[in-house]
Formats: structure tokens, C-alpha cells, sequence
């Protein structure tokens, strides 16, 4: 295990919140259409409440800062947190469209911030413009990525794979090589934030998910990430999910925590309540740290149980966060073959929804 | 003999977790964990207390340690966090206090 990976560790045994993805704003100048955002500003902390949030979040050990929205460079404010934030020595990453992104790049690169997540859709213009509803916005895009490259800041683009772009993962990924950046390739499409599922008709069929599997383009190591499912040991079913409430969580605009961004579980509220206090006293975040594998309702008998990705927060989505999350169970299936214990037990006419997955394909490995 | 100033990057981050303290270059993705020791180097780096004090004063005298093998250990760890752009090196102090926010 790498040092980091061994920090990592010891947060999620410590329950230290070592990583927490904070979105400033909903608003956004672009309409992607899979997007689970409302992009209405219902009431965004003040310049001084998030200040007075990365305080506290600093205090309570976060490294790793994950500035997020909407698009953030809407926040008049955005420079000013993000000076702040690097007073306090976060580990900044953002994610953003970088579609407002010029001479900024300089100020960016002079902060120290660590890495700018851009969404890039298509290689191609107008497919890129379509999914985001704004004209000239992949021009836009590009020419903001080039900029920040060449101020030296590490860029990695990031697709989400839909039915509108499918197919174009692969040039595009060869764009990422030309532009000398790294790549992500994300199939995750969520239901919006007030439970609208029609953007899950975005989501690519599960035989072209295969397909992306066993591409060693994407997956380098793809032999063994598409193998059988290995029988479960005593210590697979002592074993968490992930790090949602353990060593991560994600606050909203408003001042809300949840265990994770895909995760809508409220569990406090830092207009109300110190962080630390929902960190360590919130019974929701309290129940979520207390889930094993052994007390999951149906995948703790499954054979995928010890290899699964399965999402604690798509399966709450899905009804109960002990369940399976069908999403996953999907993957489990497309990856190795296997059905999983869900798909037995509901038997093949309740075939599970189109997958969500997270991926990385070899050229961000490097 | 000449003294040696130290002083942190801007472009890293840090943060203590329980003993240890992390500290990350952003520019190159270079990760540390530093002891006890070593985090008391580093946090007195404010380009303007020479080495040898910060030796003296928050090493020697908070630990059990023999103060020349002490400024010999603490020129080595100075010396490898520097070639990583972690920490800045020089052989005069900096004109402006360098920012001191805690870990």
C-alpha cells in the first residue's frame, strides 16, 4: 500500500474527516442534461460562513478539498475561499466547465492548487454543446484546458458516458493524450436531487457497459477486474463499504452534510451546528460508520460481496442503505459474468436498472 | 559559519492526523509523512529562525536527543524536503514573515 494509501487507512480507522467535497454554489451557466442539480440559489452561504466552515473543517483534519457546484467560478467570492482555503493548507482540487476560465488560470496556478477537474463531454463540438446547452462552450473548454496546462497545473478531463455521447469515449480520450492531460470516463447518471429518474433514459444499455469493461484501453488491469467474483472470508464480511461518514463527506451550498454527494442522507446542518459535532454525534452519520458487509440484507450472501463496488447511498436511493444497490449489482454482472444475489432472488424478470460506474482508465494512472 | 533559513512552500499542503503530520506538493504530487521530530522542523520553518535554533530550541530541548546528531538528522531532512520544493532554503532569512497557519 502506497504512504497515501496507508493516511487513507488510517483516517477511515480513526474516522478523521480526511477528504470532504464542498459545493459553493448549484447555480451553473451550463444545462448538461444529465445533470441532478437544481440550479436555483435557494440561500448559499455567505462569503463568511464558508470561510468559517473551512475553518472548522481544518480544525477537524480535513486534507483533501474538493470545491465543486454548479460551476464555482459564478461565486464573485470564489478567489477569496480559495485563498482561504489554501491559508489553511487544504489539498484544493475543483471541478469545474472552465468555460469562464481565462487569465485566471495564472491566479489558479499561483494558489497551489493541486488539480482542475474539467467536464468535457465529446471530442466533437457540437455533441459536446448539446449535452451542455451552451453554444461554443466545447471552444470555450478546450482553450480554458490549454491555458491551465501551460501554467503548469495538472488537468484532468472528465466524461460522463450517456447514451448522447457513446462512442466518442475513446477519441476523446486520444484528445486528452494530444492535450497532454489526464482522463476519467464516468457511465454514472443519478436521479435529479427531488427524485426525478427520467435522466436515468441517459444511462447506456448494460451490454455496451460490458463493452467498456473489457476495453484495456480504459481498464488496464482488465484480466483481473473482469474475473469471477472470489468466495467471501471472515474479514470481507467484517469489511465497510466505503469511505462515506467513515473518513469523507460531502456539504451542500446551504450548509447541509451528507455522508457522500451521492448520498442524500441530511445529517446536520453547519448553519445550526458545528461540523465536529454533526462529524461525530450525527445518529445518521453515526449509522452509516456502523454498516459491515456481514449486515447487509441480501449482498452478505452474495458472491460478489467481496469485490463489489456497491454504493451505500444508491442503495438508500433505492430504499434501504442495508440493501443492494441494483446500480451495482449491474456492474457486478456486466464485469464478470455472474449474477448477483439480488438478480437471482428477484429472478430475470426484474432485470436490475442500467448501471453506475466509476472508472479509470489507464492514461489517468500514469 | 553561515546559518541556514528555512521556509515552507507555498505550494503545499498539510495537515497533522493523530502523530503524524501529512504534507503534499501539489506540484508534483509528492507526499510526506513527518514524525513528531521532523513536524516540529517543519512547523518552525518561518524563513527567519536559523536551523540551528529551531535545532536547539524545538528539538533538542522538546526531545530526548543528542543535539549533534539532531542538527545532522534535521540538515538531512531539511535537505530532502527541499530537493521536493517543500521547503525553501536559503542563507538569509526572508524579508517577510513567511505564513504561519497551523496544520
Amino acid at each position: 500500500m502506497s504512504l497515501l494509501g496507508e493516511m487513507g487507512q488510517k483516517a477511515f480507522d480513526l474516522s478523521v474527516p480526511i477528504s470532504v467535497h464542498l459545493d459553493v454554489t448549484y447555480r451553473c451557466n451550463e444545462r448538461c442534461v444529465h445533470c441532478y442539480l437544481d440550479h436555483d440559489d435557494h440561500g448559499e452561504m455567505t462569503t463568511a460562513e464558508i470561510k468559517d466552515v473551512l475553518d472548522q473543517l481544518a480544525d477537524a483534519g480535513v486534507f483533501f478539498l474538493i470545491f465543486s457546484g454548479g460551476e464555482v467560478f459564478l461565486r464573485r467570492d470564489f478567489f477569496e475561499l480559495l485563498e482561504h482555503a489554501r491559508r489553511l493548507l487544504f489539498n484544493v482540487k475543483i471541478k469545474t466547465n472552465a468555460v469562464m476560465i481565462r487569465e485566471a488560470a495564472q491566479r489558479i496556478r499561483a494558489l497551489g492548487v493541486d488539480t482542475i477537474q474539467v467536464s468535457v463531454y465529446s471530442h466533437r463540438p457540437e455533441v459536446h454543446d448539446t449535452i451542455t446547452k451552451l453554444p461554443g462552450s466545447f471552444k470555450r473548454t478546450l482553450a480554458a484546458i490549454r491555458f491551465l496546462r501551460d501554467q503548469g497545473l495538472k488537468v484532468t478531463i472528465a466524461n460522463v458516458l450517456m447514451t448522447s455521447n457513446l462512442g466518442d469515449q475513446y477519441h476523446l480520450q486520444k484528445l486528452a493524450a494530444e492535450l497532454g492531460v489526464h482522463y476519467t470516463l464516468d457511465p454514472t447518471i443519478t436521479p435529479m436531487m427531488d427524485g426525478d429518474t427520467s435522466v436515468l433514459s441517459l444511462r447506456i444499455p448494460g451490454e455496451e457497459l460490458k463493452e467498456v469493461f473489457r476495453n484495456p484501453a480504459l481498464v488496464p488491469n482488465m484480466e483481473e477486474f473482469c474475473a469471477p467474483p472470489k468466495p467471501p472470508s471472515e474479514d470481507d464480511l467484517e469489511s465497510y463499504s466505503c469511505s462515506a461518514a467513515h473518513s469523507f463527506c460531502y456539504i451542500s451550498p446551504y450548509g447541509d452534510v451528507f455522508p457522500c454527494v451521492q448520498f442524500p442522507l441530511p445529517s446536520g446542518n453547519l448553519r445550526r451546528q458545528k461540523f465536529l459535532d454533526i462529524w461525530n454525534h450525527s445518529p445518521q452519520l453515526k449509522e452509516v460508520r456502523s454498516i459491515k458487509a456481514k449486515d447487509l440484507t441480501v449482498c452478505s450472501s452474495c458472491t460478489h460481496v467481496s469485490s463489489c463496488t456497491r454504493c451505500p447511498g444508491l442503495a438508500y436511493l433505492e430504499g434501504s442503505m442495508r440493501g443492494p444497490s441494483s446500480a451495482d449489482c449491474e456492474k457486478s454482472f456486466y464485469r464478470t459474468g455472474v449474477p448477483t444475489a439480488n438478480m437471482l432472488r428477484n429472478g430475470p424478470a426484474t432485470a436490475p436498472v442500467r448501471g453506475l460506474v466509476q472508472i479509470r482508465p489507464a492514461s489517468a494512472e500514469s | 559559519m553561515a546559518e541556514t533559513y528555512i521556509a515552507r512552500s507555498s505550494a503545499i499542503a498539510a495537515r497533522m492526523l493523530a502523530d503524524e503530520m501529512m504534507v503534499m506538493n501539489s506540484l508534483d504530487s509528492t507526499f510526506f509523512s513527518l514524525n513528531e521530530v521532523a513536524t516540529a522542523i517543519w512547523q518552525a520553518a518561518d524563513g527567519r529562525t536559523p536551523l540551528r535554533e529551531i535545532v536547539e530550541n524545538q528539538v533538542c530541548e522538546q526531545f530526548d536527543v543528542d543535539p549533534q546528531q539532531a542538527q545532522a538528522d534535521a540538515e538531512q531532512f531539511v535537505a530532502e524536503l527541499s530537493q521536493h520544493g517543500i521547503l525553501l532554503v536559503a542563507d538569509h532569512p526572508w524579508p517577510e514573515p513567511q505564513p504561519q497557519e497551523k496544520p
